[in-house]
């Protein structure tokens, strides 16, 4: 299956990209998909630790299961205002 | 297009992210209705000196449509809370802000004026804590920092 991954701020620098399609095995976690992404982009690991995860627009944790077309977006630290 | 998806498009200003310059009386205005006797709002504004280091601009970004959405899940957060407020309003800018410009606008209106004041402060300090928006400081010396509530 295929989901939307979407980098902000930091991360978006660090990785060099807005977005991008990755493949995932059916039944994937948010957790094997960050795996997957420090994997092949090795400077992540540097910010995994902080990332929070939102799945179609909503804060989710590490072990929620991903589906087809998912939107997944990578948000470093907030800090508006 | 019912009367219902319009009250909701209405509904959909009072929270909003936007590149455009913000006018506090244009976001008060937005509340505007018979029943309202107060109105207390928050402004930020860009500091020119951060721990001590002369800022030269801000860069703000955001996830869009998530930001939008939490913004509005803060206002039903509020009058969840507060069942005294009647209706709130948050804007915030983003992109390159100038020291002295505002960020963000926060508006929020009740019958009487008891209550807004802590609900104001609720906004701005949930705003920080859960809406998807980053600023960049960069620095009048040439570095540059994401920043984040530490």
């Amino acid at each position: 299956m295929k989901v939307t991954v979407k980098f902000f701020a930091a991360l978006r620098e660090a990785v060099g990209k807005t977005e991008i399609e990755q493949e995932l095995p059916p039944g994937a976690t948010v957790q094997d998909l960050l795996n997957l992404l420090t994997q092949e982009h090795p400077v992540l690991s540097r910010y995994v630790s902080y990332i929070n995860v939102a799945v179609n627009r909503k804060y989710v944790d590490l072990q929620t299961t991903l589906r087809q077309g998912d939107e997944v977006a990578c948000l470093p630290p907030v800090g508006g205002g | 297009m019912t009367a219902n998806d319009g009250r909701d498009a209405e509904r959909a200003k009072l929270f909003e992210v936007t590149s455009a310059e913000l006018s506090v009386d244009e976001v008060v205005g937005r509340l505007a209705d018979p029943g309202v006797g107060a109105v207390s709002a928050f402004v930020g504004v860009v500091r020119g000196v951060t721990d001590g280091r002369e800022v030269s601009y801000l860069e703000y970004e955001a996830y869009p449509e998530m930001a939008e959405q939490t913004l509005r899940q803060i206002g039903d957060e509020i009058r969840e809370r507060w069942k005294t407020i009647r209706e709130v309003a948050i804007v915030h800018r983003l992109g390159r802000l100038e020291i002295g410009e505002r960020s963000v606008v926060i508006a929020l209106s009740a019958a009487h004026r008891q209550e807004t004041f802590g609900a104001v402060r609720y906004a701005i300090d949930r705003l920080k804590e859960i809406v998807p928006i980053w600023k960049k400081e960069v620095w009048a010396d040439g570095g540059a920092k994401w920043r984040s509530e530490e």
